[in-house]
């Protein structure tokens, strides 16, 4: 099989296909969906984020969906705005982070020898380093805001994805298709970006899934730490401002228990998103799935077994 | 031996490059750091603390190279300069107080999340596509999508402000003093069950999921099934044969996972107000208090470099294969 005919068959239109197929990936899908709509259409629906509209700490009613936090400004309003920033940097973060990784892993897999030494050695390290606490120290250098952060997550998340992709590499390197391309005397870019990178297709885009899981969560901590712009209005500066101003004691739980349910309701949508991806792309699932199917429509229990059958249906 | 030796150089060079990157990180600031720095603090340092200061941080007018063979000898002493914020109290000192405090909770919340996970991955591998398989995974993953500090800021408003079953803060009683008895004791855990609670709620799903699926793919290996035809009692089969072996990949996560709870423990104190790391190096941040700040990143630093090497240690004993390899 030619990578690029792999790579024609996992376009976007299969892609497409795939997730309608799978209940978890189409609940996935959906759940962002409409995080991404709210992100993109939802500012404009609702007031200023930073308006002072009422007593400070009331609970929700009819005029507040979610009521006012600590300094009398609406709530939904804020969650609805911060939704777009946290959503971009969480994306564009993913992306990046993945890119590196690609950059550096697939290099050092593919080269091997004294440049995957080195690089290998380079993203261990950046591995063992803890990584809020390096995330903490670097952020309180810089100036605070949305590039600061996205710079910070990136550096600190980029490690995991190279070495990930760096062991692919090694696999696909020992395949027969790269041989024959190195026979007849393609570029090492060339093989790179024909042969090597398509075929990871499915892993990469589960890497950006994941990493984007990755960079939101650890965006929102760190801007709970108040290592972001705390005068924007994001996810994590909104949860910043919920325990400073003493949400907790108080029991204004309106001020916090939104934001940290759409976090993960995003998380949780890459995240089914990301296991239906799993099971489109994994053969072994696959074939497991069509055996219990096989099996049920006979009236028989599963077994433990590995089953090597091919659903002709 | 060999083996062992490797990894050692290898944390050696991870620890001399979270070093440099503590010396460097300053001196790229935008502008003039050392000018930033102190600034900020004239007029509530003396000039001479403020000389001393200045030479104990290295950020003195001497060439790059000589500032850091100064700053890696006295780090290399332990002396990690004076604390802005609780001057004249050397950093080394501050960082103590709070250390204690981490590793217990950070410790304390990995090896019960290690441990029940695990138990329980092993359970659901075993019984697959019973009940504990079907829902129990899931819903902790659903946890787990939570951010840590919201669960604990959760935890803390329905379990602690609205049922007051536990405090709201701190590590122990403002009334009590730290002493080896049991009034002292019971407290502490008491201030600690919320926070090493949420914790565990958070990464259990990891280590549960991870063993059950090296412990389904190890079960369907033939020398269990050899196992199961010589007619060994199935927990000898389930524990002795497939679960040790099953472990590795888990153990091999329990390393990185510690810089991973150990930074999840820094925003679970912040909710609590909990005295550990987490919280000094926030306030550091927050009170510009450099060498502090600088000086809590690598005593974490270490400690994850240290625990990871025992975790190497720790799979040459369970693992005979890097034993022969070596």
């Amino acid at each position: 099989m030619s990578a690029t005919s792999a790579a024609r068959a996992t376009g976007i239109a299969a892609w497409w296909d795939a997730i309608r197929r799978d209940r978890k990936a189409s609940i996935g899908a959906a759940l962002l969906a409409v995080f991404v709509l709210v992100g993109i259409v939802g500012p404009w629906l609702v007031g200023a984020p930073d308006a002072l509209v009422g007593v400070p700490l009331q609970p929700p009613s009819g005029a507040h969906w979610l009521g006012t936090n600590g300094q009398g400004q609406d709530v939904l309003a804020q969650l609805v705005v911060g939704t777009r920033v946290s959503l971009a940097i969480g994306f564009t973060v993913g992306l990046a982070v993945v890119l590196i990784g690609a950059l550096v892993g697939v290099t050092a897999g593919y080269f091997g020898g004294r440049v995957d030494a080195l690089l290998s050695v380079l993203f261990n390290v950046f591995l063992v380093l803890p990584g809020l606490p390096l995330a903490i120290v670097i952020a309180a250098y810089l100036p605070s805001g949305p590039l600061t952060l996205g710079f910070v997550l990136v550096v600190t998340g980029w490690a995991w994805n190279a070495r990930v992709l760096r062991s692919q590499t090694l696999a696909l390197r020992r395949r027969d298709f790269v041989a024959a391309a190195i026979v007849t005397g393609e570029s090492s870019f060339t093989i790179i970006t024909r042969e090597i990178l398509p075929n990871m297709m499915s892993l990469l885009v589960a890497q950006v899934i994941g990493s984007t899981v990755y960079a939101i969560g650890a965006q929102v901590g760190l801007e709970f730490l108040g290592l972001g712009d705390v005068s924007a209005f994001t996810w994590g500066t909104n949860l910043y401002w919920a325990q400073n101003d003493s949400a907790l004691l108080t029991g204004a739980w309106w001020t916090f228990v939104p934001t940290g349910l759409c976090v993960a309701l995003v998380g949780f949508g890459l995240t089914l998103l990301n296991s239906g991806f799993d099971e489109i792309t994994n053969p072994r699932l696959q074939m497991e799935r069509a055996w219990r199917a096989h099996l049920a429509a006979r009236g028989q229990a599963a077994t433990r077994s590995t089953p090597v059958v091919r659903d002709r249906g | 031996m060999r083996y062992i030796l490797e990894r050692l150089g290898f944390y050696a060079f991870a620890a001399w490059a979270a070093l440099t990157l503590n010396f460097f990180l300053p001196r790229l600031m935008p502008g003039d750091p050392a000018t930033a720095l102190f600034a900020r603090f004239r007029g509530r340092l003396a000039p001479e603390a403020m000389q001393a200061l200045r030479e104990t941080f290295g950020l003195t007018d001497a060439p790059l190279l000589v500032q850091y063979f100064t700053y890696l000898g006295h780090v290399l002493r332990g002396d990690f300069g004076i604390s802005v914020a609780y001057f004249p109290s050397p950093v080394s000192q501050v960082i103590g107080t709070g250390l204690i405090w981490t590793i217990f909770l950070a410790g304390t919340a990995l090896i019960v999340s290690f441990a029940i996970g695990t138990l329980l991955g092993i359970v659901a591998a075993w019984q697959r596509r019973g009940w504990l398989d079907t829902w129990l995974p899931s819903t902790l993953v659903f946890l787990g999508a939570f951010p840590y500090f919201w669960l604990a800021m959760l935890a803390l408003y329905v379990l602690g402000f609205t049922l007051r079953w536990f405090p709201l803060g701190h590590a122990y009683g403002d009334d009590l003093t730290p002493g080896f008895n049991f009034e002292f004791i019971a407290d502490v855990v008491r201030h600690a069950v919320l926070p090493i609670g949420t914790v565990v709620l958070a990464t259990l799903g990891g280590w549960l999921l991870s063993m059950r699926n090296t412990m389904i793919a190890v079960l369907g290996s033939d020398y269990v099934n050899l196992a199961r035809a010589k007619g060994l009692s199935p927990s000898r089969v389930m524990l002795r044969y497939a679960a040790r072996n099953a472990l590795l990949p888990s153990v091999t996560g329990f390393g990185m996972a510690l810089g991973f709870v150990l930074g999840g423990s820094l925003l679970t104190e912040i909710v609590f107000s909990y005295p550990g790391q987490g919280y000094l190096l926030v306030q550091a941040v927050r009170n510009q208090d450099y060498p502090l700040m600088q000086g809590i990143f690598l005593v974490i630093t270490l400690a994850v470099l240290g625990a990871n090497w025992l975790v190497d240690l720790a799979l040459l004993w369970l693992d005979p294969r890097t034993r022969e390899s070596s």
